[in-house]
């Protein structure tokens, strides 16, 4: 059977349903659902004019190349996803799950998000199709990423800042699910990654696919052939599931996931899920997670919020386990290098979550050498993280104030 | 044999039901949440319900919350959960079973945790996040020793899942007695009576109602159509505010809504 065939809930040993029985029934009428809409053309049709008309999809594909010379030659070819509407990846799942709300009748829609981008995503489709709308986002994180918090209240959302536990994305899932048990009946949850229970790793995985696809196409064209590498960033894993999965069966194309080795894959303060962590359930799933040796989820650190997971989509467990892709650290002040040197190379300021993958590709470049064409996934854009670079870089005049 | 069911049996058959109380191990410390757990066992409760604390906790509600986070940040370790369990058995006659969140277990290795809770004298897990469906080693591990497995009902499950639910629980089956987490509530779902009544045609031979249920009345409200009322958050509170003695007065009091004291 071919690797893009898997649909859950099962990816080998992964994934599942590990939630309570009172979810059941909601994550069946959700599976239906998506069964039978995926299937139904009316629903294509009018998911595919909003990813034209509406997201500006395709994105296109830039080639990068006063970029590429720190890549030892290679060719850096930069998948748009930044160029999307609401500036990532996380729109194309988004729209997707919001008309699938609308189609079983639900009225309210929650969510859950990290730096905040699938926060914006929901809240933004929400607006568009008249749903009510809860984010639930980390303390921290509400912190972190103040301007995607009015953003979202802008848009009409209710933001709950979530102070239990770590408070960061871990959290916010866990209150999510816990109003998702209390709510089922008018409120879908629409859930941001390719992790949690089944449908969610196999259902945004299907929505996210497009930028692979049109990827593999675009790539062709303007190459000739396949790439040798595709690269993209990891924390739950949907733009890397979204790019890697047309090319799954192409075995010539390595495929190289970007998880955040935050300040060093053997200090305590990473991101590094499968890297580092072992099997285990977390959010519904059984996957790849960093607990201690009782079983309690370890707090997970990185630079960039949309990282800062210590869990990973199931699918990307078992592409590990099976050595179809493969998975390595990149450290915050790697990935900050490669968000400036991005800018100033090419005039893109991406996301900090994308700069971890070109990072990762100048490592591909250079190991794969002239001649070789490495596809990056440039997730999202690099608005919503200046106030974290300024700080970085030292960019900001002291007492300055904006006006 | 389960004991739970055994004493679940015993308190039916006496016209009434039986009083399952939910107390964290570890919280406010280790010493006193044994304390605790002897405390309502004398007073009153039938079975306790030992909750494991768990970083992620998602069926429960802020005071559960707070008090097993508090544990975890004390220290709490799953070898503290196994020691309660042998404390406790060792004072009072009450079957204790463990409630807990399926990653430590599995962390632990299921067989190996099986093990460990029957040498310290446990009676069986109830797993809120563990539905049948994915439970394969631990009705294997659990058909091994013989303990207790108590799985969950929703007003939400199909007859179906009821069906299943049924057939694969032993000690009782968790009928949630509203859509939502734990939490004490002024009102106990009028679902929980319906639920307890599919779970009847499903064949229960013992189900006990939990989630919301804080006064000897709703107690004895529950206990009019089901076997047992479990109540958790109520008495947590009462430990955080008022130490082992307030529990203790919390616990006699839900009792008498068993009819048997008071």
């Amino acid at each position: 059977m071919a690797l893009r065939d898997e649909t859950g809930p099962y990816f080998g040993e992964f994934g599942g349903r590990y939630v309570p029985e009172s979810l059941v029934e909601a994550l069946d009428e959700l599976s239906e659902a998506w069964e039978l809409a995926k299937l139904d053309p009316a629903f294509r049709a009018e998911l595919d004019a909003l990813l034209k008309d509406y997201v500006g999809r395709p994105s296109v594909v830039t080639e990068a190349q006063r970029f590429a010379r720190h890549a030892g030659g290679a060719r850096i070819l930069l998948k748009r996803e930044d160029l999307n509407h609401t500036g990532s990846h996380k729109i194309n799942n988004v729209l997707g799950q919001a008309l699938l709300t609308k189609r079983i009748g639900k009225t309210r829609v929650i969510a859950e998000t990290g730096a905040g981008q699938h926060g914006v995503a929901t809240a933004t489709a929400a607006a568009l199709f008249g749903l009510d709308c809860v984010i639930y986002m980390g303390e921290v994180d509400t912190e972190r990423q103040a301007l995607n918090v009015a953003r979202m209240r802008l848009l009409g959302a209710e933001v709950i800042p979530v102070t239990t536990g770590s408070r960061t994305l871990k959290d916010a899932i866990n209150d999510a699910m816990r109003d998702w048990v209390t709510n089922v009946e008018d409120t879908n949850y629409i859930f941001g990654t390719v992790a949690g229970p089944h449908p969610f790793p196999a259902m945004v995985r299907d929505l996210q696919k497009i930028i692979g696809e049109e990827a593999r196409e675009q790539v062709l064209a303007l190459t000739g052939r396949l790439p040798d590498a595709v690269a993209a960033c990891v924390g739950g894993g949907s733009n890397a599931m979204g790019i890697f999965h047309a090319f799954l069966d192409d075995t010539a194309v390595g495929l190289y996931g970007f998880e955040a080795a935050g300040e060093g894959m053997d200090t305590l303060r990473h991101a590094a899920t499968i890297s580092r962590g072992r099997p285990g359930v977390l959010h519904g799933a059984r996957t790849f997670l960093l607990q201690d040796e009782d079983g309690q989820t370890v707090e997970s650190h990185s630079i960039s919020a949309g990282l800062d997971y210590p869990g990973v989509g199931p699918e990307h467990s078992w592409l590990a386990s099976i050595g179809r892709a493969t998975y390595r650290g990149v450290t915050d002040a790697a990935a900050m290098d490669a968000l400036r040197l991005l800018s100033r190379t090419e005039g893109i300021i991406p996301a900090i979550e994308s700069s971890h993958a070109l990072a990762g590709a100048l490592e591909l470049g250079r190991e794969l050498g002239q001649d070789a064409v490495v596809l990056v996934n440039l997730s999202g854009r690099g608005d919503k993280d200046m106030e974290t670079a300024g700080r970085y870089f030292d960019l900001i005049d002291a007492g300055a104030e904006q006006s | 044999m389960s004991a739970v069911a055994d004493v679940i049996r015993t308190r039916v058959d006496a016209g009434s039901g039986a009083l399952v109380g939910y107390l964290p191990v570890g919280f406010p410390t280790f010493d006193e949440s044994v304390d605790a757990a002897v405390a309502i066992a004398q007073s009153g409760v039938d079975v306790i319900e030992l909750g494991l604390p768990y970083s992620d906790p998602v069926m429960d509600g802020p005071v559960i919350q707070a008090a097993t986070q508090q544990a975890l940040a004390r220290g709490f370790r799953l070898s503290h959960g196994f020691e309660a369990v042998r404390r406790i058995t060792e004072q009072v006659s009450v079957p204790v079973l463990l409630m807990t969140y399926w990653n430590p277990v599995l962390s632990y290795g299921v067989e190996r945790f099986a093990d460990d809770l029957v040498d310290a004298g446990g009676a069986g897990l109830i797993t809120p996040d563990l539905i049948p469906d994915e439970a394969e080693e631990w009705l294997a591990a659990s058909e091994r020793t013989g303990l207790d497995r108590v799985f969950l009902a929703a007003p939400s499950s199909s007859d179906a899942r009821l069906v299943r639910a049924v057939e694969v629980s032993r000690g009782f089956v968790y009928a949630v007695s509203t859509m939502g987490i734990t939490g004490a509530r002024s009102d106990v779902d009028s679902a929980a009576r319906g639920l307890v009544a599919r779970l009847r045609d499903a064949g229960v031979e013992h189900t006990c109602v939990g989630l919301g249920i804080s006064t000897a009345q709703q107690v004895r409200e529950v206990l009019d159509y089901a076997d047992g009322a479990i109540v958790g958050s109520a008495l947590v509170s009462a430990l955080s505010n008022g130490g082992v003695d307030a529990v203790a007065s919390v616990a006699a009091d839900l009792a008498t809504g068993t009819g048997r004291r008071g």
